[in-house]
């Protein structure tokens, strides 16, 4: 990577980052969520893939991830919103094999559904579980069977 | 696990050799509640199934119902072999969040605690891992007893600080809750030279110990594309030869005061994950050290007691803090809306990531390396399963 990482982003997204200490933050249109990580890992050197979640924003859920340049201390905070009741977004998993699990807690936790997942499961509930416990409409004490 | 492999699982005993092996939930050597579905040609594993979430508690969801001030002693277990680390990452990211400041007698008890906890789960790390490869360390339980032996030393020097062995509920939003007791810091001297002469002897017990070595050495390889690709972090990632460690990439707590080395090693299987986990009990001995001659006075709180736990708000805003904890990066990213409870609450547990990398490191092994790598890569399901 050569060249100032703001200063890259804006020319080709045409976008400017949010500069936050180290962090540059970005907010995307969901279309351009998967060129947008190809672009950080390959212009910008961000091979680390720190965390990957989503917010609920009630009528859109905010998808949030966080890759790195440790070399450089090059740190993008990439965020997309997606409605509520269809949230689709495009899986990382092509370009950073470790979005695979956190993508599958998101889709857990909050039913974002990410297209081309290779492996779209629930990871910490049961597969069977019914809703999705991070939304806002999914009140603390919602009843579930016991037994199943 | 790749598309093909899920398929082989799915097909069940498809193929004419191919077994597939329950491993947990309930298996000493998960560390905890983890089941791997291991597709088996013969001995040899060819693919792995992760299964974990035994151990969920919604901890995120719980951040929501609950104040800045009471969640830290819930933040603790997440984590809880390494407690005092946890709980700082929650109260870090609150203090970011909410800019309060922390007095810099606050900021050196957290290195204090945070390095001693280090060294005590090391010292699990080290007994269980070893216990869990068994009788060929020459009478199987010994090096385990040992580590508890000296993990118990760091626990009772805990309990006497905070009252608790486990889950100490240490920190608070702008400070620690408890100061060094009288007589105290000399007991740690006294505690963490013991630790250090007894570091050598395991050392001595395994480093040259065959059976240790043919176990260890050249097994469970992660190459540093990998290691970053899944976000690997703690001595895993300094295990592959990246020098990655929270604590120089952004010192927090006053981290750039001490003096210390991150240790790296190259060979990137479980042996070089070992060594780097053994220097860095002596360079977080090292630290302790450096804390208690350099105790500076002065309060342990910016923010002395409130009468109802309502009343510590974060004003409207978002962050993410991150720790250097026993198993590597811990983080917490937090949306605050000016309420008394954040709005939203993110745990970066490094276990959850650490783990990821198992079914991408595993085909190929035999299944008595299965236990040799899921130890060295030192999970703890409350972390992942949070």
């Amino acid at each position: 990577m050569t060249g100032n990482p703001a200063a890259l982003i804006q020319e080709t997204f045409a976008t400017t980052p949010t500069v936050e200490g180290h962090q540059l933050a970005v907010t995307l249109p969901v279309e351009r969520w998967l060129e947008f990580a190809g672009f950080a890992r390959r212009d910008l050197g961000c091979a680390y893939f720190n965390w990957l979640s989503a917010v609920d924003w009630k009528d859109n859920l905010e998808v949030l991830c966080r890759v790195e340049n440790l070399e450089r201390g090059v740190v993008i905070l990439m965020r997309t919103r997606v409605p509520a009741d269809d949230p689709r977004c495009p899986s990382l998993t092509s370009i950073y094999r470790g979005a695979n699990w956190m993508e599958r807690e998101c889709y857990d936790l909050f039913g974002v559904t990410f297209t081309d997942h290779p492996d779209l499961r629930r990871i910490l509930l049961p597969q069977d579980w019914e809703g999705h416990p991070l939304r806002k409409d999914y009140a603390v004490d919602t009843a579930h069977a016991p037994y199943r | 696990m790749d598309v093909e492999a899920r398929k082989i699982v799915e097909i069940g005993y498809g193929g004419n050799e191919r077994l597939i092996m329950n491993m947990g939930p309930q298996h000493p050597s998960a560390h905890g509640v983890f089941r791997a579905i291991l597709v088996l040609e013969g001995e040899t594993v060819v693919a792995v199934d992760a299964v974990i979430g035994y151990l969920h508690r919604c901890h995120e969801k719980l951040a929501e119902t609950l104040t800045y001030v009471q969640y830290p002693s819930i933040a603790s277990k997440t984590d809880y072999v390494s407690a005092m680390t946890s709980e700082l990452a929650y109260v870090s990211v609150v203090e970011k969040v909410g800019k309060i400041e922390v007095p810099k007698r606050a900021q050196y008890l957290r290195v204090l605690a945070a390095e001693l906890q280090r060294v005590a789960s090391h010292c699990l790390w080290l007994g269980t891992w070893c216990l869990d490869m068994g009788g060929a360390l020459g009478g199987g339980a010994t090096v385990f007893l040992y580590c508890m032996r000296e993990r118990e030393t760091i626990l009772d020097l805990f309990e006497s600080l905070t009252g608790a062995r486990l889950l100490y509920g240490f920190h608070q939003p702008g400070g620690t809750r408890y100061d060094v007791p009288a007589g105290w810091a000399d007991r740690c001297r006294e505690t963490i030279a013991v630790i250090e002469g007894r570091v050598e002897e395991y050392e001595a017990m395994l480093d040259d110990n065959a059976f240790f070595l043919v176990r260890t050495q050249g097994v469970g390889v992660i190459t540093p594309e990998l290691a970053q690709e899944i976000g690997l972090s703690g001595p895993l990632i300094r295990g592959s030869g990246i020098a990655y460690d929270v604590r120089r990439a952004e010192p927090y707590s006053s981290y750039e005061d001490f003096d210390f080395k991150v240790p790296v090693e190259t060979a990137a299987d479980c042996y070089a994950r070992y060594r780097v986990r053994m220097q860095e009990f002596r360079e977080s001995i090292k630290i302790v050290r450096q804390v208690l001659d350099g105790l500076p006075p002065g309060p342990i709180s910016s923010r002395p007691g409130v009468k109802s736990v309502g009343q510590v708000r974060v004003p409207k805003g978002e962050g993410y803090a991150r720790v250097e904890g026993a198993r590597g990066e811990v983080g917490c990213y937090l949306v605050a809306d000016g309420g008394a409870k954040p709005y939203r609450l993110k745990w970066r547990g490094a276990s959850f990531s650490n783990l990821s990398v198992l079914p991408h490191i595993i085909p190929g092994h035999k299944v008595a390396d299965v236990v040799a790598i899921m130890g060295s890569v030192d999970p703890v399901f409350g972390e992942v399963d949070r």
